[in-house]
């Protein structure tokens, strides 16, 4: 809402200055989003007018005017292409100062004096841009100083104001509110309804009642629609930011910004028959006055009269019964359509207007008359013309103001304090709401302006703004002393991240939303796309962190970073719509394995670093953990696993594929790993066993095994094989190579045995071994390496 | 007599001469060893008259002692030698820098959340998470955000598809855990959230912090106490803290919080725009239709709940000029947040 300060001053004028009224507004919840003077600070310009134009000898672009500024015939050098002998303008005379403290001084133009300067709104710093010189209206008063003229000791306030304050998209709402935060009275500017002068109605019939409650309309004939706007009424637009149309478009846009009523005037002569508030047909067709023909939708509120649709009701007019140049009678409207009912109606049209904006938060439902009587007066003031009878038609039941009952005590427990009885009195009723005591407290009813009225709440939002927010106090807040339960076997999500931010990870933080392409490359099969991405590349919901991860390590790969070490939390989405969503950690690493440093030969990351750092992560889980090799797209087949814990699949870590690789233009491997959040916040609580006061024994064994026996079946094996005896077990050697068939593979193995009540006996040690090798040869084919 | 003195000069030159531990003994043995001259004086002592042989005895002793004496110096001279030669044989440049890894570091947004979860986990308040993808219900109509209501253009959703969105704010968390828990209800929920807008200043994806308290005795006046001492805290300094009255459908009263710019200190400057103020949060009291929606008695109980925008916070408090940067993920960037 952009508006006057002179204008919203002829409505309630505070002792205060802008400054203070902007904070003012502000802090009543009417946030001011600029407050600018409408022009720039300047001095010496005067109404002139142009008495004649000549062409400058030497030079194309510039004329040599004769100008009046009712003193003297000045002669001025201007390059304006508008500048025409009879048009009035504003003239900068010699002395003066423009904007920017730009003196006018006598100067030569290409060898002619020049006197001054003719000015266009832009260089009164009254627009950003304009094109050729500011005219004035034919009857402006020559010599007349322009900041007097067009009233420029003036100030723009535009307010950003929030949904539930459709009450404030007004002058004459805002006026309230700086009454009542002043405590100065709000009165109405008083004007006189206008007679019928003669009896001219038009037939209202209203179809939908739920739509539109209440219509009123009023017949004017033998206007002058060629009158022009008088430079009050264009003033207080374009301070608002509206261009000036014709004087009733004028008028109508004037009301709509006095009063919050948007009104609409059309032909007379272009409607056959009476008005029909109705829903549309569907497909019926109306030509709106941007020129955009639409389609209606049977669910549409139109106006029409007895043969087609006039106008998007409360949204836009249509262009055939518009008001033009040839307009001699008008049928003026001014209606309430109910809030609910018009809501995101504009919007599925791809329209936002002046109308709907207002009509969407809730149009005062008892101003349509006033407003009717208020343009119907303007008008005959400006353009002549004589009204018929105002026509009022209720198509359903008009809302009635609320009772909503206030407790003091209700005050006192949400507020954090007791308002004063008077206070509470003057501040509701210079709200323009109904109060008396009732009880311990008042009855309030709500004002057919404040939709956002209906609750007790809403009451005290209303007591607590206008009071103050920052007056009311301010409380440290207390409570039982009570020791929060922490389970210990909950190992929270802060200590995973800095157990990796140890381990040399850098948190990245990428989008959910992933490049469909990127996906295609990685998921396997899940993935949900959104309806209205912002972009192509940012289209589906990621059904992995690999993606992200992905691109973070290509963005830094090519901005030289030789040593990557990744991780990320997040969701990632499976299924249809809502889905699972499953809380993963994805890693990722390449490049160095350690930083460069004189230390370092400079190798590579391989498989294993990142399978350590995800062993150390799970190593403090209370359940059973095993790697069991697999392949999913993306990753390589011969180096990735899928990780089982407790027998459930719960993700995977592997090499990236290197056709993957080449695509993504990695110079090296790049390793990842993806796994369920949920098994890494699952601590194991620790359990004490007594210290067995027995030594270990420990054999070492080196078997031979085919290439493909994995060294988890083999560890498994040993396990079932050796006896609850078996107290630790290493694998610590693999051998390929020289004196064993190629086929085939040596792994040597640590055991350590140990009993807790007892030192074992030689004998007993060989038995378990022996049953240990035995095993590994049944089940895997292994032989004892010499 | 001559000869023994003879003898003690040879063999103390010989001591002295000696260049390791091996030389030294092979001295020893050569003298005082069991077949060393000296011994062998000793042994020859036999042979002299009874009153020579005291005397003779009490001289080669003396010599004896003297070399033994000498040699033990020598050796604890040529011991500490050899460490002196180890120690600067050993001596390495420990200017080097050391083996290992380097230090990862966290996000600026985990480390902002973190941060904000402490402050509030340490008065007893619960840390939940909730579904990004969230239902129609839960993101808007139990917050009191009807369909065509016209705040539903101050969020700009994304859709899954008809009734399914990704949250638009971190509030729908406060609904699930009213539907499911009773009071007296004390809980913050970090997260992403979601809105359809992409600019200097805005990403598609941001995150947000919802508090929410419900108890039988919170009043607005413990909401401004609550934010004021947490913004005082966060940024660690005695800022000053104005409510603004604002609008949120799930709130009445309803508050924005602005803090005095921490940039320029209240001055006025480009962050601020002028104003000496920083929009930091948003606040208010539950509204009734949100307990309504949750079955919460309104007469027992009430509530406030606030929003905090995290990129926001850790832009003010560290500094960051770039909201894109956050989701660029340039090391460059993210290491400065170790």
């Amino acid at each position: 809402m952009k508006f006057s300060e002179k204008w919203l001053r002829e409505w309630v004028n505070p002792e205060i200055d802008s400054d203070t009224l902007a904070a003012q507004l502000t802090m009543a919840g009417l946030e001011v989003d600029a407050l600018e003077p409408v022009a720039g600070a300047f001095s010496g310009v005067v109404v002139a007018e142009i008495l004649s134009a000549e062409p400058h000898p030497d030079a194309q672009k510039l004329q040599v005017c004769k100008v009046n500024d009712g003193v003297e015939t000045l002669q001025i050098v201007c390059g304006a292409a508008n500048a025409r002998p009879g048009i009035k303008i504003p003239c900068a005379r010699v002395g003066a100062v423009l904007p920017g403290d730009f003196k006018i001084k006598k100067a030569k133009l290409r060898g002619v004096e020049s006197f001054g300067m003719l000015c266009a709104e832009q260089e009164l710093g009254m627009a950003e841009s304009s094109d050729g010189l500011m005219e004035l209206a034919a009857d402006a008063p020559v010599g007349t100083d322009i900041r007097e003229y067009l009233q420029l000791d003036d100030n723009l306030f535009e307010l950003g104001l929030t949904p539930n304050r459709a009450d404030c998209l007004s002058v004459r709402g805002i006026a309230r509110e700086v009454a009542v935060l002043n405590k100065i009275p709000f009165v109405e500017p008083e004007f006189a309804p206008v007679a019928a002068a003669i009896e001219d109605v038009l037939p209202v019939q209203i179809d939908a009642g739920e739509d539109c409650p209440r219509y009123v309309g009023r017949v004017v004939r033998g206007i002058d629609i060629a009158k022009p706007s008088p430079l009050w009424l264009q003033e207080k637009l374009r301070r608002s930011g509206l261009r000036s149309i014709d004087a009733v478009v004028d008028i109508t846009n004037l009301v709509l910004l006095e009063l919050g009523q948007p009104m609409h005037a059309f032909d007379l002569e272009k409607l056959s028959g009476g008005i029909v508030v109705r829903k549309a047909t569907e497909g019926e067709k109306l030509t709106l006055l941007d020129e955009q023909e639409i389609e209606l939708r049977a669910d549409s509120l139109v106006i029409a009269d007895q043969t087609k649709p006039l106008a998007l009701a409360g949204i836009m007019g249509g262009l055939d019964s518009s008001v033009g140049d040839q307009t001699r009678d008008l049928f003026l409207e001014a209606a309430f359509f109910a809030p609910d009912k018009l809501a995101g109606r504009a919007r599925s049209y791809g329209l936002h207007t002046d109308s709907s904006h207002r009509f969407e938060r809730g149009v005062d439902y008892a101003l349509a008359e006033r407003a009717i009587e208020r343009a119907t007066q303007l008008i005959i003031e400006i353009c002549g013309g004589q009204a018929g009878p105002t026509i009022k038609q209720n198509g359903a039941e008009i809302p009635e103001p609320q009772a909503i009952t206030l407790r003091a005590a209700r005050i006192k427990r949400m507020l954090g304090m007791s308002l004063p009885n008077d206070e509470v009195v003057n501040i509701i009723s210079g709200l323009g709401l109904d109060i008396k005591a009732e009880g311990e407290g008042w009855k309030v009813f709500s004002a057919s302006w404040r939709f956002d009225i209906a609750i007790e709440e809403d009451l005290l939002e209303e007591l607590a703004r206008i009071y103050g927010y920052n007056r009311l106090p301010v409380t440290p807040m207390s409570a039982n002393l009570e020791i929060i339960p922490k389970p210990e076997k909950l190992r929270p999500q802060s200590q995973i991240r800095r157990q990796l931010v140890a381990r040399g990870y850098q948190e990245a933080v990428t989008y959910s939303f992933i490049d469909p392409a990127l996906h295609e490359i990685v998921s396997e099969g899940g993935g949900i796309e959104l309806m209205n991405p912002i972009s192509a590349d940012m289209a589906i919901m990621r059904d992995s962190l690999f993606p992200g991860l992905l691109k973070t390590a290509e963005y830094n790969s090519k901005r030289q970073q030789q040593r990557v070490r990744l991780f990320e939390i997040g969701l990632r989405f499976n299924g249809k719509a809502a889905g699972e969503q499953i809380p993963t950690l994805a890693g990722l690493i390449t490049g160095r394995r350690s930083p460069e440093s004189w230390n370092e030969s400079g190798e590579l990351v391989d498989f294993f670093d990142l399978k350590g750092d995800l062993e150390a992560l799970l190593a403090l889980s209370p359940s059973s953990v095993s790697y069991v090799a697999g392949s999913r797209k993306a990753l390589h087949p011969g180096q990735s696993a899928q990780i089982v814990v407790s027998d459930k699949a719960v993700g995977w870590i592997g090499a990236l594929h290197p056709s993957v690789q080449a695509k993504l233009d990695m110079p090296n491997s790049v390793y990842l790993f993806e796994i369920d959040l949920a098994v890494l916040t699952e601590n194991r609580v620790p359990k004490f066993e007594p210290l067995s006061k027995f030594p270990e024994v420990r054999r070492d064994i080196a078997v031979i095994v085919p290439k493909a026996v994995a060294a988890q079946a083999l560890l498994d094996c040993v396990k079932k094989a050796a006896g609850e005896q078996l107290h630790n077990l290493r694998l610590f050697d693999i051998y390929q190579g020289k004196g064993i068939d190629p086929e085939r593979k040596s792994i040597a193995l640590g055991l350590t045995f140990r009993d807790s009540s007892r030192t074992l006996n030689e004998e007993e040690v060989s038995q378990s071994v022996a049953a240990v090798v035995d095993a590994l040869q049944q089940d895997l084919g292994a032989t004892l390496r010499n | 007599m001559q000869n023994l003195e003879a003898l003690r000069a040879e063999a103390a030159d010989k001591i002295a001469a000696a260049e390791d531990a091996q030389a030294l003994d092979q001295v020893r043995v050569e003298y005082l060893g069991k077949k060393g001259c000296i011994t062998e004086l000793l042994k020859g002592l036999g042979a002299l008259s009874a009153e020579e042989r005291p005397a003779a005895g009490a001289e080669i002793n003396k010599v004896k002692q003297a070399l033994s004496e000498q040699i033990n110096e020598r050796k604890a001279l040529l011991e500490q030698a050899a460490i002196d030669a180890r120690l600067a044989a050993e001596t390495i440049d420990v200017t080097l820098p050391g083996r290992g890894q380097d230090l990862g570091g966290l996000h600026p947004v985990s480390r902002t959340i973190e941060r904000i979860s402490e402050f509030f986990a340490n008065i007893g308040f619960d840390i939940v998470e909730g579904p990004e993808i969230e239902d129609d219900y839960h993101n808007f109509e139990a917050l009191n955000i009807p369909a065509h209501h016209p705040a539903r253009a101050m969020h700009d959703t994304f859709y899954v598809e008809e009734g399914t969105v990704l949250r638009t704010h971190t509030s729908p968390v406060q609904v699930r855990v009213m539907e499911s828990q009773t009071p007296p209800l004390k809980l913050i929920c970090p997260g992403r959230v979601y809105r359809c807008d992409s600019d200097l200043t805005h990403t598609p994806m941001f995150h947000q912090v919802e508090g929410l308290l419900v108890t039988e005795y919170c009043s607005f006046a413990d909401l401004k106490g609550m934010l004021e001492s947490f913004l005082r805290a966060f940024f660690e300094k005695e800022l000053a803290v104005r409510f603004r009255p604002s609008y949120f459908p799930f709130t009445e009263p309803s508050a924005e919080v602005d803090i005095q710019c921490v940039m320029c200190g209240g001055e006025g400057c480009r962050v601020c725009s002028q104003t000496g103020w920083i929009e930091i949060l948003g606040c208010g009291m539950v509204h009734p239709k949100v307990f309504e929606y949750s079955k919460i008695d309104t007469e027992k109980y009430t509530g406030f709940a606030f929003g905090l925008g995290v990129e926001r916070l850790a832009m003010l408090r560290y500094g960051v000029n770039d909201l894109r940067l956050f989701f660029e993920n340039d090391l460059r960037f993210l290491a400065q947040f170790r």
